[in-house]
């Protein structure tokens, strides 16, 4: 019986390191294997890239191109998607790990500081030289660290359909005859106003689709509409370059265009097509969707919004008919003013990842946006007005919007760059986004509003 | 057998000591260091000191975030465990469908955070649509809205905890204290109740507990809207290490004050519960 127990002893005792040894060993293998492959790598470059993409609603196009890519060179492109809104968070758990990714994007000069560490001299790229317009390029010390590659435009989106049947009634209240007409905030106003008595004649809910102050959603209006009113009060003050500089220099800001930033705001919530009390229920995809359907005629976004427009079903909006206005506050000589034009997404390569993937990273990059192959993607199905010189004047993108963003930028105009790439961070945006919904619920005053505003930028650059 | 139990301790210990400690104490502990430093990733801290645990307790959000916990996890420990007891009397009575009542009672802890978090959104949202007004309008309805939530999913849990505990009441100490005279309420009181505090201590601390790190409901059902007034002590922990660049230590240090707090509050009430457990 002892003799028993003693063999089950010796038994299970074997058993044990003969499982542990096979844990081991295979990984041992594994590192092995990587050491291999990158021995390897040292002579025909890395195999495997990593590509952390910030735009879920192309992700499927990226996956396509990663198959082609690697159907033509044999590099494997790995693309991994953040949901919206979580792309740091993403890409800090993902940069920790040991497959790192080898491309990430980077949100301007204020995301250029949290990621410095990580970030690539991208100076003497060949992609860098492609550029359009050099000094878009985020950079610092002389080093480029951020390749922007898609520039965007926002505005007020309409659907001319409905401008039409509108300017078309007998007893409309405004002179003008038609949507293009409308060049400052009081002809907006009047005509918006007037859509809104005569909404039932012209079968709409509301001329401006939800105001979405859902958490998450805010970021039309915290963001994009914020630009306006820091855009001309960085404007104000000479001593910089650009608006961008003057911000990032801004330790306080006055909100002088206060006033400015309420007309339009009050003017989308009163003439909505959902009440001010419910609007933190709305996402930007609720609000796409009405506009799509033709309850509203009117909404802000900028022209990454077409697929959503155009996706939605029993979608009734015609491509023809959608068109871009600028956002009109009431702003001295807003009459040349253009569509907010500029870009948040840069491309940058993980400096602390091995010379071969970073050198593949940049190979992939630059077949993207000069193989013709590439290109054609870049275009069509991603859609990208993309800043640099190896796109023809044919190879521009076809949807509606785009093309509404081009023909402005060659308007004669002055396109109200995005000055937001100065402000302080993601907390400032929030908490003025919440104040916005508080405003509209009733429960805070306008001058709550303005002091969140102020306060939380000199909090958050105090830091 | 104990002698050759004890000579092979090491040896069927081992296993899960190494589990153990790769899954939980080392990550602790790491915690715990970064706590005391500044960082963007874990390979590149910084230390500080205790400056991280100053900022937070400076920090109005944690600590409306602590207050709003602590309301709320009073509120909900309360409700469930009185809900619970209830449908466990009421179900140990041997009625028809008994069976089909706990299972009932009991499916939705089946159904995840996240899910039951946006299933309830959309059904309060629809009730306040109704007055035009949206969970986000006031702290309040997110309040009570989580309360529901809570209830509902963790009610038909405890139940079948008490369930198990009633039904170890021995019949016939029952039987002897109606005999002897004692009303509905007598028993209740001084019979069942010392009998099944064993149960009592098990549902207090699961949902002591629960409540207290509530997440996934939270970030589902308002995610801390409006304005982050109902945010609880998770989600801000949360929003500090990934909403703030440059404030990862102080949502570390949020989380170490965070693991304090409900260690403490769970060890009080498990030996102040315990005492009161008698042998049946």
């Amino acid at each position: 019986m002892n003799k028993l127990k003693k063999m089950l002893g010796i038994m299970l005792v074997f058993t044990l390191v003969t499982v542990l040894a096979a844990a081991c060993g295979k990984s041992d293998n594994s590192a092995a294997g990587e050491n291999g492959a990158k021995g390897e790598g040292a002579s025909n470059g890395a195999k495997e890239i990593y590509f952390l993409n910030f735009k879920p609603e192309i992700a499927e196009v990226y996956e396509k191109i990663a198959k082609d890519y690697e159907a033509e060179t044999g590099v494997k492109v790995k693309v991994v998607t953040a949901a919206s809104g979580t792309y740091e968070t993403k890409l800090k758990s993902e940069i920790s790990k040991k497959d790192a990714p080898t491309i990430f994007q980077i949100n301007g000069p204020v995301g250029y500081q949290a990621w410095k560490d990580y970030t690539l001299d991208l100076k003497d790229t060949k992609l860098y030289s492609y550029l359009s317009d050099p000094s878009l390029a985020v950079t610092s010390d002389g080093g480029v660290y951020g390749i922007p590659y898609v520039v965007e435009g926002y505005g007020i989106i309409y659907n001319d359909a409905i401008m039409q049947k509108y300017f078309a009634l007998p007893d409309k209240a405004v002179s003008i005859s038609s949507a293009s007409e409308i060049n400052n905030f009081a002809t907006l106003k009047a005509v918006v106003e007037d859509m809104t008595a005569k909404k039932d004649q012209l079968g709409i809910k509301g001329v401006f689709a939800s105001t979405s102050l859902g958490a998450g959603e805010q970021w039309r209006w915290q963001t994009h509409l914020a630009n306006l009113p820091l855009y001309y009060e960085f404007k104000d003050n000479t001593e910089f370059d650009n608006t961008v500089l003057a911000g990032l220099a801004a330790n306080e800001v006055q909100f002088k265009y206060a006033d400015n930033f309420k007309n339009i705001f009050d003017l989308y919530t009163n003439n909505s097509v959902t009440k001010g009390a419910l609007l933190g229920g709305k996402s930007v995809a609720d609000s796409m969707a009405e506009f799509a359907l033709g309850q509203a005629a009117m909404v802000q976004n900028g022209n990454w919004a077409w697929g959503q427009i155009n996706e939605v079903g029993g979608n009734v909006v015609k491509a023809e008919d959608i068109k871009f206005l600028p956002i009109y506050t009431g702003v001295n000589g807003e009459e040349k003013q253009g569509l907010a034009i500029g870009t948040e997404n840069y491309l940058a390569i993980n400096s602390k990842v091995s010379p071969e993937k970073q050198q593949a990273s940049i190979d992939f990059l630059e077949w993207l946006f000069t193989s013709d192959k590439g290109k054609a993607y870049v275009t069509q199905e991603l859609g990208f007005i993309a800043p640099f010189n190896t796109f023809n004047e044919n190879e521009k993108p076809a949807d509606p919007l785009a093309k509404e963003v081009m023909s402005w930028m060659e308007k004669d105009v002055t396109s109200v760059p995005w000055t937001f790439a100065a402000f302080p961070s993601e907390e400032f945006k929030n908490q003025f986004g919440d104040a916005l919904l508080q405003y509209v619920q009733g429960n805070q005053s306008w001058d709550e509003v303005v002091k969140v505003f102020t306060e939380s930028w000199a909090a958050e650059k105090a830091k | 057998m104990q002698k050759s139990m004890k000579k092979y301790f090491a040896l069927f210990a081992l296993p899960t000591i190494i589990a153990f400690s790769v899954a939980f104490v080392l990550p602790f502990i790491l915690g715990v260091y970064l706590s005391f430093t500044e960082f963007t990733t874990v390979n590149d801290a910084k230390w500080v000191g205790l400056s991280n645990y100053v900022k937070a307790f400076s920090n109005q959000d944690f600590l409306n975030a602590l207050w709003f916990t602590v309301k709320f996890t009073v509120v909900s420990v309360l409700t469930i465990n009185v809900f619970a007891f209830i449908l466990a009397m009421l179900l140990t009575r041997g009625k028809k469908g008994t069976n089909l009542f706990r299972t009932v009672f009991f499916m939705p802890n089946l159904i995840g955070g996240i899910v039951l978090g946006y299933i309830w959104q959309l059904i309060i949202n629809g009730v306040l649509y109704k007055f035009d007004l949206t969970l986000t309008f006031d702290p309040k309805y997110g309040f009570w809205g989580l309360v529901v939530l809570m209830n509902w999913q963790l009610i038909g849990y405890m139940m079948i905890i008490y369930v198990a505990g009633i039904q170890n009441v021995p019949k016939d100490v029952i039987e002897v204290a109606k005999i002897d005279g004692a009303s509905r309420f007598q028993v209740l009181r001084n019979v069942t109740l010392p009998l099944v505090m064993p149960s009592i201590t098990i549902c207090l601390f699961l949902t002591l507990s629960n409540s207290f790190k509530l997440f996934d409901q939270n970030l589902a059902l308002t995610a801390g809207a409006p304005a982050k007034q109902t945010a609880m002590l998770a989600l801000d922990i949360y929003n500090t290490f990934y909403g703030k660049t440059g404030w990862e230590g102080v949502g570390q240090a949020k989380a170490v004050v965070f693991f304090v707090l409900v260690a403490l509050i769970a060890l009080v009430q498990l030996l102040i519960t315990r005492r009161k457990e008698v042998e049946s």
